[in-house]
């Protein structure tokens, strides 16, 4: 609770504050879309482990064999694109929450889009690195 | 960035501890938020004890009784003392309620706490600001809004359809739901909360309404709607027993359906 002494108050009535700018007509691709990568996080999660688990301790020609394989392939791709894209949501939301300085906010959900797209592509190159094995 | 500490204007200073009454055979302690705008002091926490046999066994009846028999100045809003207008919503023992519908003698744990809705602008006391909670609820334009003809008698509807407005408009707008929402507190100024949020889906719920894209439109917002993080501590607050977290996720289930 805040009992501050009034702070700039503008003139504006209450009700011009609150529609502001008017409504975006947006966000629910991108809660659609939370939901579907989360669904797809808890499908892809399991095979994702059990690949992981299998090539820890391989080297790099054991990580081609099991990588080499279309469909493990596939999974891991798909679970680098449906994670990178849940995380980049993810934070965003929490920017968005706590983060009010609009230079500020800006900057930090352009670094956040910037850092999931880069985590992203990192990982899937070196997918297709270990699974042709060059 | 969010504020986490109270400002230093609203850090809460060692309050007045008032007398027992005289010869009361049973007391109960009430440790009650005290701010004055004229005095320029900072928040207080008062102690005041009350004759449990000379009072009603609501909170608001203990409050009543501060009033009338120790301390004139204290200020809390309060009507019909039996639920229905939502005046007297204040934080109790740590969770927002209607001071006329909560027990005492449920509130264990010796004194009985009470402080002003959290996350509001004072007025005094326990009165919170809520000019930006009603005109929330103002934009989301809470009547029926048609085109056809006005029909010569009322607006029909049928059994099912009025059913569906159940766990809707019972809602008072005590403002206990809102002021309880951490999503709330950070994003005020743009997310309408869930007793705006549920207020709008009692209007695009409502079968004889034919607004119901316009008001989704209005909705479809990062802020005023998905700020909802299905937090649920509305529905965990709702002195009606509603559920305003179910009524945000109707719409946003809205949302997808109109695009899919």
């Amino acid at each position: 609770m805040s009992t501050a002494e009034t702070p700039k108050r503008s003139m504006r009535t209450p009700l011009g504050r609150v529609r502001n700018l008017g409504a975006a007509h947006s966000g629910t691709s991108d809660f659609w879309r939370q939901r579907i990568t989360g669904v797809a996080m808890v499908v892809l999660m399991i095979p994702a482990l059990v690949i992981i688990m299998t090539l820890h301790g391989s080297n790099q020609a054991g990580a081609k064999q099991i990588l080499g394989s279309l469909p493990i392939a596939i999974i891991m791709v798909l679970f680098i694109v449906a994670s990178a894209w849940h995380m980049k949501i993810g934070m965003q939301v929490v920017i968005e929450d706590y983060v009010h300085n609009e230079k500020l906010k800006l900057a930090a959900i352009m670094l956040n889009n910037f850092f999931s797209i880069a985590v992203a592509l990192a990982s899937i190159y070196a997918i297709l690195q270990l699974s042709s094995g060059v | 960035m969010v504020e986490f500490a109270l400002p230093k204007n609203s850090k809460i200073s060692g309050g007045k501890t008032w007398p027992k009454p005289a010869g009361a055979a049973e007391v109960r302690e009430f440790r009650v938020y005290r701010w004055n705008p004229d005095d320029g002091k900072n928040p207080s926490v008062d102690t005041y004890y009350v004759d449990t046999n000379d009072c009603g066994p609501m909170v608001l009846d203990g409050l009543i009784w501060i009033k009338n028999h120790i301390d004139p100045s204290l200020t809390f809003r309060r009507s019909c003392r039996e639920g229905v207008c939502g005046s007297c919503a204040m934080n109790i023992d740590g969770q927002n309620t209607l001071a006329c519908t909560r027990s005492m003698h449920d509130v264990k744990d010796g004194a009985v706490k009470i402080n002003p809705l959290p996350h509001q602008p004072v007025v005094k006391d326990l009165v919170p600001d809520l000019t930006n909670f009603y005109a929330q609820y103002a934009s989301i334009e809470p009547w029926l809004k048609t085109t056809s003809p006005t029909p010569q008698k009322e607006w029909r509807q049928s059994h099912e359809d009025r059913e569906k407005l159940d766990g809707l408009y019972e809602c008072i707008l005590c403002a206990c739901c809102s002021t309880s929402c951490p999503s709330y507190w950070w994003n005020s100024e743009r997310y309408l909360g869930p007793a705006a949020l549920l207020q709008a889906n009692r209007w695009i719920s409502d079968s004889r309404d034919e607004a119901t894209g316009e008001r989704l439109d209005d909705l479809e917002d990062p802020f005023r709607l998905y700020r909802c993080h299905t937090i649920m501590n509305c529905a965990k607050a709702c002195p009606k027993g509603l559920n305003p977290a179910e009524a945000i996720a109707e719409l946003k289930l809205k949302m997808v359906e109109r695009q899919i």
